[in-house]
């Protein structure tokens, strides 16, 4: 149920809501408040000069006109990118303030958070570094890939592309500025009731709505991407002839049309116990706790495979590059993704087998869960016969899929003994839990989009990568990863449990300073990337490359780098798997001649001014500000409308244009032929 | 025992790692320790499959390189029927023994079903009854009742070695995870509901028990001990409780259970024979309607449920839940 208002003047509460100046927690005399305080001065501080920047470089109508309001898929890409390792600047903030508690708050020492602010920051980095990393990245990588791979122009509804862009955008900040006002959610990354159902204050509800935007987000997203798939492929390119990144996409695509709308309804009902008071997730009054935790896990478990078939795409694409052939079992890969797709549906139960399901229930779940391990194990092997015979280049991305290899595998391992029942009513919420999850979303996931980047980053910007600090960055990273997480396994099975703020037991102390380490190279990683960047960007000139710097196989590698607006001049007719390096094969050279207008859709803003609308009316809704949430609300509907009646929502690109683009485009080609 | 031997082996390498007590390879009750076994026998098998594959991985690697021109490569060869065939045998044949020793593993150690053995090859003898032992999940402390005994303690659990012991386990407001995990695998606690659990503790001692489920800010230090006593230390363990005085009424209840964080040990000589039943169908507080009465009613149409609004005919203490004596409802703390 709502909450009394602030004792102050009507009119107050009518404009604040429940907003007051105690809901700066950066104004509070005690550690939290001179933390967050110096935070805020930080952000303050980056983030005028940032704007200052752009301001002083006149590059606002640029972004504006270039970015922003941009439906190009492959500048959404970016953006996503851009936006998924800002957050996981913040989410492994967080990480890296719980790895010190923990290493600290031993017997007299309470370490340096009370329990009300560590138990939010492990929330939000789990929310944060799954909804706002994890996906943001994922979402990124497939909206500049796919359609390059299927020898598209853009997506099926571009400007739904950019609107999806600015519903993650505006819950990604809806999360930020809860850091300065108010609190979050201290209810863990899932918000189980009760403990989101009885906190006060606008904690849980920040939670509740930054998910429900990035949540239409992902969903528009998703439903998108399908389409794009199913009707846009170059001619010639079956379903079966699809790269395998391809395929991975169109199975998360439809994972995310089949669960988000679970997720959206199930955050609405918990909306609606905490707004109005129905009891539908309390006990008594005819709700029970448990329909939400199988519900959340309905959408949770289908979301983690969400997150890692693109990635396991991404290494299909990479390792065959690198080994100088094709996929090994193209037809099992793709029989596995679909496997995989089918039975993450049929498993949500094992998330909770400590509830007393009975035997058989347990069981049931016990198996479904296991026989993932097959598919997944078939990928496995299929990676491993693609170097076979092969003449394996240890590029960097190369690097990466070596490191997840390695990683994931022995992730799967740990995967396998939780889907035991008898031994999960041991290791259920242990450390032994987080070490695995972590070993097979950063093994799995983080390691992915990290060879991704270096994959496809000459392709988006026509040069390379920096080796060293490309090499620099996967060693901190592997490295980190098993000292960070190698104690927390060992400290599982000691039977230490997770979520805690403070032990007793001061045998525990060294296993904690030890993974407090690993965090810390896990950060000299993060920040060996951020420096390759910049390198990277310095050099230029030195690194630029083709269309083909790695000797491709897809047909993304068959473009300039940068690819022009339009992606192809000519639509390419497909008749092979990995269609470009059958072309290559055979000869092929590119058009000069005989161009054609092209029919491209054309930038709108409509999509971020619908985003600051959601945005606000979030907000209101967080503060009790109804009548901004009223009127945000009623915009965002006003503005859905006037924009379906604008017809002119596409341009031409002249012919003109599209040969001198071309004949450039050609030079770089031959450049990258030679590269 | 083949097992002693393999968990021989598998603590190898990990007490290299610190040589510290790893409870969840080595606990003393012996469900748990079935529950260990499973774990290790798993864990043996799929390592049939992943240490030749992660060999093979650095083998592959290696071999294959780009610099070494000795290897043969075959820039065609892209699938292979026999292979491929293995390829889906080798996982599908691991999970399947893997599956088999889960399924029945999953039977054998459901927390519900009632204990057989003590110990390997050693049945419940025909005399003993399980100690009953009635838990209540408090905002953040353990409460355990024992109705044989007639005695309550917060923070702090005992049981006699090598005697079965059978819990029904609730929650009062939170959703918290009963672990002792030297004892048994753990079993949610949760509010208006009951989970059950059947453990035995095999060798004395001093055991950590704890919430494994997050419940909010006191969560960290939701800690208890469990004595695993002798039969004689036990008797005397429940005479200091008894000891000890104190009563857990009803009123007392509703104070306990108020929010508090690191509560020490309580011991309660007595406490309401309704306690439990009143806790688990939410209806502690005087003028409550009992979760059991008010899905009785539902089973009707909701026309009693009506008539208990309308007429206030049926105080809560007649329910029929309850058929013993009528709890004293004392007046303490109305909403």
């Amino acid at each position: 149920m709502l909450e009394a208002m602030p004792h102050r003047a009507a009119i107050w509460n009518f404009l604040f809501g429940r907003l007051t100046l105690d809901s700066l927690p950066f104004l509070a005399n005690n550690a939290e408040g001179r933390i967050l305080l110096v935070t805020l001065a930080v952000v303050v501080i980056i983030g005028v000069a940032i704007l200052a920047a752009i301001t002083k470089a006149r590059k606002w109508g640029y972004l504006w006109h270039e970015w922003f309001t941009s439906v190009d898929h492959k500048k959404l890409g970016i953006m996503y990118m851009i936006l998924g390792t800002v957050m996981l600047l913040r989410g492994f903030s967080d990480a890296i303030m719980m790895r010190a508690q923990q290493a600290y708050a031993f017997g007299p020492h309470m370490g340096y958070l009370p329990p009300q602010h560590y138990d939010q920051i492990f929330s939000a980095h789990g929310a944060i570094m799954i909804f706002f990393v994890g996906m943001t990245y994922i979402v990124g990588l497939m909206n500049y890939i796919m359609p390059l791979q299927i020898g598209s122009r853009d997506v099926a509804f571009p400007y739904l592309n950019n609107l999806s862009f600015w519903f993650t955008f505006g819950g990604a900040i809806l999360f930020m500025v809860s850091l300065f006002l108010g609190d979050f959610s201290m209810a863990g990354w899932l918000g189980y009731p009760p403990v989101s159902e009885l906190q006060q204050g606008p904690g849980v509800d920040y939670y509740i709505w930054g998910l429900q935007l990035s949540g239409v987000g992902t969903l528009l997203t998703g439903i998108n991407f399908v389409v794009t798939i199913l009707k846009m492929r170059a001619p010639g390119m079956t379903l079966m002839k699809m790269p395998v990144f391809t395929w991975t996409t169109l199975a998360t695509s439809g994972l995310i049309i089949a669960t988000f709308p679970v997720l959206t309804a199930t955050l609405f009902l918990l909306g609606l116990d905490r707004y109005v008071g129905t009891h539908f997730f309390t006990d008594g009054f005819g709700g029970n706790l448990m329909m939400y935790i199988n519900l959340i896990w309905i959408w949770g478990h289908p979301e983690v495979y969400i997150l890692i078939l693109p990635l396991f795409g991404v290494f299909s694409e990479i390792v065959p590059t690198f080994s100088g052939k094709p996929l090994f079992a193209y037809s099992s890969m793709v029989y596995a993704t679909i496997a995989i797709m089918i039975l993450s549906y049929l498993v949500w139960l094992h998330h909770f087998f400590t509830m007393g399901s009975g035997a058989d229930v347990n069981s049931f779940f016990s198996l479904t869960t296991m026989m993932i391990a097959i598919p997944t194990g078939v990928k496995i092997f299929n990676w491993l016969f693609t170097m076979y015979r092969g003449r394996v280049r240890y590029t960097v991305p190369m690097l990466w899929a070596m490191g997840f290899l390695f990683t994931f595998t022995i992730g799967g391992m740990t995967g396998v003994m939780l889907s035991v029942t008898p031994a999960d009513f041991l290791l259920h919420n242990s450390l032994f839990l987080i070490a695995h999850f972590h070993n097979v979303i950063i093994g799995g996931v983080v390691f992915g989009v990290f060879a991704a980047v270096n994959f496809w980053f000459p392709k988006a910007f026509g040069f390379k990568l920096d080796e060293f600090w490309g090499k620099a960055t996967f060693w901190f990273w592997l490295v980190g990863f098993w000292v960070a997480f190698g104690p927390l396994y060992v400290l599982g099975l000691m039977g230490v449990t997770r979520r805690l703020s403070h032990f007793d037991d001061p045998s525990l102390q060294p296993y904690f300073i030890v993974a407090a380490f690993g965090a810390f190279l896990i950060a000299l990683g993060i920040l060996s990337f951020i420096i390759q960047i910049y390198v990277s960007i310095r050099q230029r000139k030195e690194y630029a490359v083709g269309g083909d710097p790695w000797d491709g196989r897809t047909l993304e590698w068959s473009t300039s780098s940068p690819p022009p607006e339009y992606n192809y001049a000519f639509i390419p007719v497909v008749h092979h798997r990995d269609a470009w390096a059958a072309m290559k094969k055979f000869g092929f050279t590119r058009p000069r001649g005989g161009y054609n207008d092209i029919h491209m859709p054309k930038n709108t803003p409509t999509g971020v001014v619908i985003g600051a609308l959601a945005f606000a009316c979030a907000f209101g809704l967080v503060w009790y500000i109804w009548w901004l949430a009223a009127l945000s609300l009623l915009g965002v509907i006003v503005v859905s409308i006037v924009h379906s009646f604008d017809y002119h929502q596409h341009h031409h690109i002249h012919a003109d244009e599209v040969r001198r683009s071309e004949s450039g485009s050609n030079q770089a080609a031959a450049q990258g032929a030679s590269a | 025992m083949p097992v002693k031997r393999l968990r021989g082996l598998l603590l190898i390498p990990l007490l290299l790692l610190g040589g510290c007590n790893l409870v969840l390879l080595d606990p003393s009750g012996d469900v748990a320790r079935q529950q260990s076994d499973i774990m290790i026998i798993t864990t043996l098998i799929i390592a049939l499959i992943i240490v030749p594959v992660l060999i093979a991985i650095a083998v592959v690697a290696w071999r294959y390189r780009a610099s070494n021109k000795q290897a043969k490569y075959d820039a065609e060869w892209d699938h292979s029927p026999q292979l491929e065939l293995w390829v889906w045998a080798g996982p599908l044949l691991i999970i399947i023994a893997v599956g088999a020793v889960s399924w029945i593993g999953t039977h054998q150690t459901d927390p519900y079903r009632a204990l057989d053995r003590i110990g390997s090859g050693k049945p419940v003898p025909a005399d003993v009854k399980p100690l009953e032992v009635d838990v209540v999940s408090l905002r953040w402390k353990w409460l355990f009742l024992y109705p044989q005994y007639g005695i309550a303690t917060v923070n702090e659990l005992a049981a006699p070695v090598d005697r079965p012991i059978k819990f029904k386990l609730t929650g009062d407001s939170m959703m918290d995870s009963f672990f002792v995990p030297a004892l048994v695998g753990q079993v949610y606690t949760m509010p208006g509901m009951q989970t059950i659990l059947h453990g035995v503790i095999n060798k004395p001692g001093e055991y950590k028990g704890f919430s494994a489920n997050y419940s909010g800010a006191g969560f960290t230090d939701m800690r208890f001990t469990f004595h695993g006593l002798s039969t004689r230390d036990f008797d005397a363990w429940v005479g200091k409780v008894r000891a000890a005085g104190g009563d857990l009424d009803l009123a007392a209840y509703d104070k306990l259970r108020e929010p508090s964080r690191a509560a020490p040990v309580q011991y309660y000589a007595k406490f309401d024979a309704n306690l439990y039943d009143r806790v688990l169908n939410m209806c502690v507080r005087p003028g409550e309607i009992c979760k059991s009465q008010m899905m009785a009613a539902d089973a009707h149409g909701g026309e009693a449920m009506h008539d208990m609004h309308a007429h206030d005919a049926m105080p809560m203490t007649e329910a029929p839940l309850m058929p013993s004596k009528p709890a004293p409802a004392p007046a303490a703390s109305a909403q």
